[in-house]
């Protein structure tokens, strides 16, 4: 899922400062899953943005609300009837979700509510760690289900790098080497014959080097 | 035990400090509390293994949010304690007070002009 974490207090207060009538919409989804933008940060973001205004003497009008998804139009949708009592919105969705508002309310204000960071799983609650970059062309069948795109920190094909040693990457030594991981998979899986034969160039056109993507399932469509 | 403590203090009761919320402090302050302090057993006593860990975590956590806010991060405070030491509690509750008299009415009480009678919020 895709993870993100809250954008910091005190750039949201900032944010709105100028506004009087602010709705927060949280997303039920990725963002509920990582505590980032779910119907409880969005309360307590609420509540801070309360505080700090009604201290410092701003009346303003502040309502938290949340989508099942801000990423499909049915349920942005449901903003339609109460969002023109607002100024602005802070949408705590993803990017994603921020931009689909956007879309959806031409003349609204809409301000991210959370820095969205990578596409992740949930090692422990509160730790996140990034799995795959949505390169568009699935390399996982050829490196042992480990991909090096996500987990090698220069992203490359023929791996291990000079930097790779006892295990860890040199951009950190607490960041596991991709391509060890990958190696001790293949050793496991016996298919190490797999390092025998180089990779060829990764077609990047599925990725952002091929420009804005889009999907188009005709099996889909009517 | 018959000890004393100011009297301008609420305690509300929950079956463990893992039950308080973030959310639940935040909206102490916005109803206008001075301050509030969680009284959690004894790191390592907890019956639910770390209920009173994850509270520490939970108000640290609002103290970043009150700094952040303007409200000052002293107005909400831990405290471990285990049932047994009335006598702790009750210095507790002074020395709650007394900081909190110190630190002044809270101001969200007084831009809404607003009193609720208490001045020091316990979660225990």
């Amino acid at each position: 899922m895709i993870r993100a974490v809250g954008i910091h207090l005190e750039e949201i207060i900032d944010l709105v400062n100028d506004f009087d009538k602010i709705l927060l919409a949280g997303c039920d989804g990725c963002v509920t899953v990582c505590e980032a933008g779910g119907l409880k940060e969005t309360k307590v973001l609420g509540s801070a943005l309360r505080l700090h205004f009604t201290q410092a003497g701003q009346n303003k009008m502040i309502d938290e609300t949340t989508l099942t998804r801000q990423c499909d139009k049915e349920y942005v949708g449901l903003l339609r009837d109460m969002i023109d009592n607002y100024d602005a919105v802070v949408s705590l969705a993803c990017g994603a979700g921020v931009q689909f508002v956007v879309d959806m309310y031409k003349d609204k204000v809409v301000f991210p509510g959370v820095d969205t960071c990578f596409i992740g799983v949930t090692e422990e609650r509160g730790w996140y760690t990034e799995r795959c970059q949505a390169c568009g062309r699935c390399i996982l069948a050829d490196t042992g289900g480990i991909c090096p795109i996500a987990r090698c920190s220069k992203r490359m094909l023929n791996g291990p790098c000079g930097g790779s040693e006892a295990g860890k990457c040199e951009v950190s030594p607490e960041m596991p080497c991709g391509w060890q991981l990958i190696y001790d998979r293949l050793k496991t899986l016996g298919q190490l014959d797999r390092f025998e034969n180089p990779v060829d160039p990764k077609d990047w056109t599925t990725s952002r080097d091929g420009g804005i993507r889009k999907i188009m399932r005709e099996d889909l469509r009517i | 035990m018959r000890l004393q403590y100011p009297p301008d203090v609420r305690i509300i009761q929950v079956p463990c400090t893992g039950k308080v919320d973030i959310l639940h402090l935040l909206t102490a302050f916005e109803e206008g509390a001075d301050g509030v302090f969680v009284a959690g057993c004894l790191e390592g006593d907890c019956h639910f293994i770390e209920g009173n860990l994850r509270a520490k975590q939970r108000v640290k956590r609002v103290k970043e949010i009150l700094e952040q806010v303007g409200l000052g991060s002293d107005r909400v405070e831990m405290f471990n304690l285990s049932a047994g030491q009335g006598g702790r509690f009750a210095e507790i509750v002074r020395e709650m007070d007394q900081k909190i008299r110190e630190l002044g009415p809270s101001p969200i009480r007084l831009a809404k002009v607003k009193s609720t009678g208490s001045r020091v919020e316990v979660a225990a």
